[in-house]
């Protein structure tokens, strides 16, 4: 494209719960689930919409910034962004944000993306794996005010004023035209994210989030202070921010769990029904006998 | 306009067919509706498809919201939204149900967040109950049970939206049955003239193109599906073969999907296809909720594992603990074997 500019975009990422590899240890002995025992990972589709931005910016210039909202330690999804080729990280960490539903999440992030913004571009994965829900992302470009692209898998050409993308359906594709900015919400069929860089893991080992610093001058003894720590990340842009509501200027009734219409009436663990059931051995004459009766019952044609 | 309480579906439909998700919902929203005295409402956006309006009454709604656009001729997000939003804004549904497909999912977050009312993703049950918050020591009466298996399935959450309105859930094809429609029901069809703003159509469809699916996951009587447990390309060519078999498709579970051992189109579970088959073989596969939540109904249940702790034997009719690479031959020898013996009688 001869009328090219930088495109600037934002990804916005989430740590999730590895709820793929529930494995037997996580679930406890009455049924309920032991969190603390599922690793926490980098939400997978936000890697390709991390991967579609990078990819992006290496074809156009411009900048990567990657948001997220999460508890202290959802900095290391953002030490991994960094590692990727991220430009710019932003922590959104408040106890005030706990409880929040898609809908009050959705807003807290139209928050933080005016506030890092302006973008051309803003990215996320089409669903996290701890809800599957798919909602984030189109409800983030609505309080945004700006159009969505959901189920984005290929970005076909970009221009100055407008993106095309194809979108992966079940049903089918779709190729789309639209203007900027604009939201994209990624799948997993994308791309291969890139692994993070060895030289770039070397430079920023450091950035870190200001609660961790304590974690760091154990290591780092040279480092006599917080204040010294802080003022050696922030001199190299290893200082990772952390916005809090206040700091966004989020409207306390709109986040967290005020600012969520749904409410979890309860929870049932699961009780499975006992079903009527026979144990046939892995054997010929036993698994013979099994397709007699199935035949007899007319399962079996 | 009406004065009566409503619960609103969206009618999805792609060259002059209505989806059957909606349908489906259209028959869910009629009992819903029946129980609470509500009214039911297909909201057909589209450009000449009067004659889908029909449809929608046979098989269950009272009334169509009928917006014919030629903007509105292919599914884009903002103009369908600005009809959505506009028109129940005026209207106040106490219910809005939308499909859990991809323009399903992407219509329904958008308008819920300009609404600022909750929404539920892929609901494997909907009822209708009271729910008392304790706060406010208040009961809210009739609300909208909104079922899900939630935090890696190892949970069934009920969600409720008591503060806002409409209460909006989407629900995946097949979760809930198509009733027979009945060309004789008769209903309202309310033309609506929608207006558009130049943002509305900042976004244009280039070209879409449609893939007939090949699989018929939902229909079909027998369903050999694998799970982690099988765990090459030569093991998910058994399940093929023994699906050929016995007339069936093959299905999969998420894990076998992720692990790239077969396409998404065979996912059965809560986000793939909810499958009823005669026959269900579950190989390998552990049986976590959001898969059984998709296959729980199939009238006979054979399960496969070698962990014999696998939930999915606590629903299975028939508990094979063995490998899946040594139990699959098993059963595709002694069937071969009597195909053989028919012949041979005939």
């Amino acid at each position: 494209m001869t009328d090219q500019r930088p495109i600037h975009s934002a990804v916005l990422v989430k740590q999730v719960p590895d709820t793929h590899n529930v494995t037997g240890e996580v679930m406890t002995k009455d049924g309920t689930m032991n969190r603390g025992a599922l690793p926490a990972i980098f939400n997978p589709e936000d890697l390709n919409a991390l991967e579609m931005a990078l990819d992006i910016k290496e074809r156009t210039g411009g900048t990567v910034t990657v948001i997220t909202m999460g508890p202290p330690k959802a900095a290391n999804i953002l030490r991994d962004c960094l590692f990727r080729g991220a430009d710019r990280v932003i922590l959104l960490t408040d106890r005030k944000f706990a409880g929040a539903d898609t809908l009050a999440t959705s807003y807290v992030l139209q928050c933080a993306v005016q506030k890092a913004g302006p973008f051309d571009l803003v990215l996320c994965g089409r669903q996290a794996i701890d809800g599957d829900t798919a909602q984030v992302g189109p409800q983030t470009a609505e309080k945004l005010g700006i159009p969505q692209i959901t189920y984005a898998e290929t970005i076909i050409e970009i221009t100055s004023t407008h993106v095309t993308a194809e979108r992966a359906l079940d049903s089918g594709s779709e190729i789309v035209r639209c203007t900027m900015p604009v939201l994209l919400t990624v799948v997993s069929s994308a791309n291969t994210p890139r692994p993070a860089s060895v030289r770039r893991q070397m430079e920023r080992k450091l950035a870190a989030v200001p609660s961790e610093y304590a974690a760091i001058r154990a290591q780092w003894p040279e480092f006599e202070s917080d204040e010294a720590l802080d003022a050696f990340l922030t001199k190299r842009g290893l200082k990772i921010p952390v916005w809090t509501a206040e700091d966004i200027g989020a409207t306390e009734g709109s986040i967290g769990l005020a600012g969520s219409p749904t409410q979890v009436h309860k929870v049932n663990f699961v009780v499975l029904e006992s079903t009527e059931s026979k144990t046939i051995a892995p054997t010929a004459e036993a698994i013979k006998a099994m397709i007699a009766e199935l035949v007899h019952e007319y399962i079996v044609g | 306009m009406s004065e009566k309480q409503s619960i609103w579906v969206f009618i999805e439909h792609t060259d002059g067919v209505i989806a059957d998700v909606s349908l489906e919902l259209t028959g869910k929203a009629r009992e819903l509706g029946d129980q609470l005295g509500f009214e039911v409402v297909g909201l057909l956006c589209g450009h000449e498809v009067d004659p889908l309006a029909q449809d929608v009454i046979a098989h269950g709604a009272d009334r169509v919201l009928l917006a014919d656009h030629e903007e509105l001729a292919l599914y884009r997000t903002l103009p369908y939204a600005r009809v959505a939003i506009e028109e129940a804004r005026k209207r106040k549904p106490e219910i809005f149900l939308i499909g859990g497909t991809p323009n399903g999912r992407d219509f329904a977050p958008r308008v819920a967040s300009a609404l600022r009312c909750g929404l539920t993703a892929d609901c494997t049950d909907l009822q209708i109950g009271d729910y008392y918050v304790k706060k406010e020591d208040k009961t809210y009466k009739d609300l909208l049970f909104q079922i899900r298996p939630a935090f890696g399935g190892n949970l069934i959450a009920t969600i409720v939206n008591p503060h806002t309105r409409p209460q909006m859930a989407t629900v995946r094809e097949g979760v809930m049955r198509k009733p027979a429609a009945d060309a004789a029901r008769v209903g309202v069809v309310e033309k609506i003239a929608p207006v558009f703003e130049p943002g509305d159509l900042v976004l244009q469809v280039l070209s879409r193109q449609v893939r007939k699916s090949t699989i018929k996951l939902k229909d079909a009587p027998v369903i050999v599906a694998g799970g982690a447990g099988v765990e090459t390309a030569d093991e998910f060519a058994l399940l093929r073969e023994l699906a050929n078999l016995l007339g069936g498709e093959v299905g999969a579970s998420r894990a076998a999907v992720d692990a790239g051992l077969i396409d998404r189109a065979h996912q059965v579970g809560q986000t793939g296809t909810t499958v009823r088959p005669r026959l269900y073989i579950a190989a390998g596969i552990s049986g976590a909720i959001q898969h059984r939540a998709g296959m729980d109904q199939s009238s006979k249940i054979i399960a496969i594992n070698t962990d014999p702790n696998a939930p999915m034997f606590q629903i299975a009719h028939y508990r094979i603990v063995g490998d899946v690479g040594e139990v699959l031959p098993l059963i595709i020898k002694t069937l071969r074997e009597r195909s053989m013996d028919q012949r041979e009688a005939e």
